[in-house]
């Protein structure tokens, strides 16, 4: 097909503008994955030159900061296994049950739920949790975690769950199957991708969640790997951008991990078997 | 096997009646089907037999088993869904066995009889795949197969056809017949096909409006639709209905209609009953016991063409009468016919059904 001129210059215009929005949203990334192997970081982007990996090397020898990492890993898993059994079995209920006003509920916490792991609830979440007696443990920061991800999980895995037909567990009981057996031979892995999908998003909001494991934890056995970042400022509160930049690296390996794990092995897909 | 009977089986939703005062009994080995359109009732019907929803009030009895509330893993059944509802995560060997594995029997006689059923309905070298590799016709055979793995008390189906093209359903409709000339099983139907109802049913139940308006043999339903409702819904094209002025003078019943001649008819004690000495009657007569007139001889219909469409065998003629109602006659010929603009259809005065002001049929001389 040919182009006019003007159409030409009108798609040369739009490409080039294009790449350049691109360019300027990948500079923050080109850097970040350049940065760790430069001797002689600074905020401005650089080819890493000499290239190396003895800012790795520096990182891995604070052991807060490793310590950081295996404790961000235990209060994410923590958080994901907590919110992925009770947001599925609490989605399949509210959306499978004749109770009246289930909807008003699952709005309801989705309201109270943005309250809840919000900065303002958290003078309230501490309380509660000196109270209880929890403070600077693991289970303090995965039971904060569950409930503030707990509503908006619910509600995503709900909303997947009205869309699959109750068809599949109906022709299950028919055949002669519990309700329970029902649920977990066919229901649950049909709901899979479903629950993939808010448990890879609970990884990431744990994962990444500086302000209630700061506030909640004491010692620095258990702080995870998103407040040991600090280790890597100065005394004078400016950042080792060489180590810093490693370290976030590393930090960030992980739910790259899980992106790819997931994909490859569940896909973020739905598979067919009714037909429409 | 085993018999099935509503008793006075009413089920709503909120303020709406899905099915109201339900009394059916189906005896064992008959294969019923419900028939009507959709929101008649016929599948809330069938889904209360299934356990799958509970009767506001009455009863349904299994094999004379009071089941109302008997869940339904409980209730020894089969069921075939319109969306076939296979698992998307099993192939289709552990699809037609899980009423199997969740009996308990163990794996290597489960496949063994998974492809035992499969081999009969053809699917028995796709036993690896999963549902969503398979065609659409495999995939509602699939569906069978895992309804007759297991002895079952009755057979339940809800439109299991209705997904599949044309000349599939056909097919599929014959295997079903055949199945049950085989296995004798205690089956219901639930269609809106009248097609279907007719090839399959040993009985059928017309629904309209969450009651039955009918309950009788094919034949029966064809040949003496209870109501204008039923003539209307049976039948492929439907029973012609045209609203009469119905006379009764010097013992003869005379019918007018524009468009219409018939000479006077005798009076039964029903048409006496149902208007008097004057009223208003709907005519019925089907399509395929209309004819074009050749003379002037002889009852007729007569109208402005409307449409003449050939199928093959069969011409089917559509005139539009002087009040715009419309009437199609069936005309089996293989040749093509011309027709003028105006044309007359005539038939034998035995054919005709009269409907009452209510829609109701009106008893022939000697019936009850």
């Amino acid at each position: 097909m040919r182009l006019s001129p003007s159409a030409f210059f009108a798609r040369l215009g739009f490409s080039a503008l294009a790449a350049l929005i691109g360019a300027f949203f990948a500079l923050p990334l080109i850097w970040f994955l350049f940065a760790p192997f430069n001797a002689r970081a600074e905020l401005g982007l650089a080819l890493p030159n000499p290239f190396t990996l003895a800012n790795f090397a520096q990182v891995i020898q604070n052991g807060f900061a490793m310590r950081g990492l295996l404790n961000s890993l235990i209060q994410a898993v923590g958080g994901v296994v907590l919110v992925g059994i009770a947001a599925t079995l609490a989605a399949y209920a509210l959306s499978r049950s004749s109770l009246p006003g289930k909807g008003a509920v699952t709005y309801v916490l989705l309201l109270f739920s943005s309250v809840v792991s919000g900065s303002a609830a958290m003078v309230p979440i501490f309380l509660i949790i000196s109270a209880v007696g929890l403070i600077d443990t693991h289970l303090a920061v995965i039971l904060v975690f569950a409930g503030g991800l707990l509503p908006t999980a619910m509600f995503i895995l709900r909303d997947f769950i009205d869309s699959i037909p109750r068809s599949y567990e109906e022709s299950a009981m028919v055949a002669g199957a519990s309700p329970v057996q029902a649920f977990f031979d066919v229901a649950l892995p049909v709901i899979r991708p479903g629950i993939v999908v808010v448990v890879v998003w609970a990884f990431v909001n744990v994962w990444g969640s500086f302000l209630i494991p700061f506030i909640l934890l004491r010692s620095d056995e258990l702080m995870p790997a998103s407040v040991a970042i600090y280790s890597f400022y100065s005394e004078a509160g400016t950042p080792i951008v060489t180590l810093l930049a490693a370290y976030a690296l590393l930090y960030s390996l992980p739910v790259v991990a899980l992106y790819l794990f997931v994909s490859w092995k569940f896909g973020f897909r739905f598979f067919g078997g009714i037909k429409a | 096997m085993a018999s099935v009977e509503f008793q006075k089986v009413t089920k709503s939703f909120g303020t709406f009646n899905a099915v109201t005062d339900l009394d059916l009994a189906i005896g064992d080995g008959e294969f019923v089907c419900l028939l009507g359109p959709s929101g008649c009732g016929k599948t809330t019907s069938l889904r209360m037999i299934a356990g799958l929803e509970t009767p506001t009030s009455g009863k349904v009895l299994i094999g004379g088993d009071d089941v109302t509330y008997l869940h339904p893993k409980d209730r020894q059944i089969s069921m075939v869904f319109q969306d076939y509802a296979l698992y998307p995560h099993m192939n289709l060997s552990d699809n037609i066995a899980y009423p199997l594995k969740v009996r308990g029997e163990p794996a290597g006689k489960r496949a063994a009889r998974a492809k035992e059923v499969a081999d009969v309905l053809k699917i028995g070298d796709l036993l690896d795949r999963l549902p969503s590799q398979i065609s659409g016709g495999q995939q509602q055979r699939t569906s069978l197969a895992r309804a007759l793995v297991y002895p079952s008390r009755v057979y339940l189906f809800d439109e299991p056809l209705s997904n599949l093209d044309a000349k599939l359903r056909l097919e599929a409709r014959s295997f079903l017949n055949h199945l049950q000339r085989d296995m004798g099983m205690t089956a219901v139907y639930v269609t809106h096909d009248q097609a279907e109802a007719m090839a399959l049913a040993t009985r059928i139940a017309v629904m309209n409006k969450g009651q039955i308006v009918q309950y009788a043999p094919p034949i029966e339903i064809y040949r003496r639709p209870a109501t204008t409702f039923v003539a209307n819904f049976v039948g492929n094209p439907p029973m012609n209905l045209v609203p009469v002025d119905a006379q009764i003078a010097e013992g003869v019943l005379q019918l007018r209609a524009q468009g219409l001649s018939v000479p006077g008819l005798p009076v039964t004690p029903g048409i006496a009953a149902a208007i008097g000495r004057a009223g208003r009657l709907t005519l019925g007569v089907r399509p395929e016991h209309l004819r074009i007139a050749a003379d002037a001889a002889g009852p007729r219909l007569s109208g402005k063409l409307f449409a003449n469409e050939n199928m093959g065998p069969e011409k089917l003629v559509t005139v539009e009468r002087p009040d715009a109602g419309r009437v199609t006659a069936r005309i089996f010929t293989d040749d093509e016919i011309r027709l003028a603009e105006d044309v007359a259809f005539t038939f034998a005065l035995e054919h005709l059904t009269l409907f009452d002001a209510e829609g109701l049929r009106i008893p022939l001389e000697g019936e009850a």
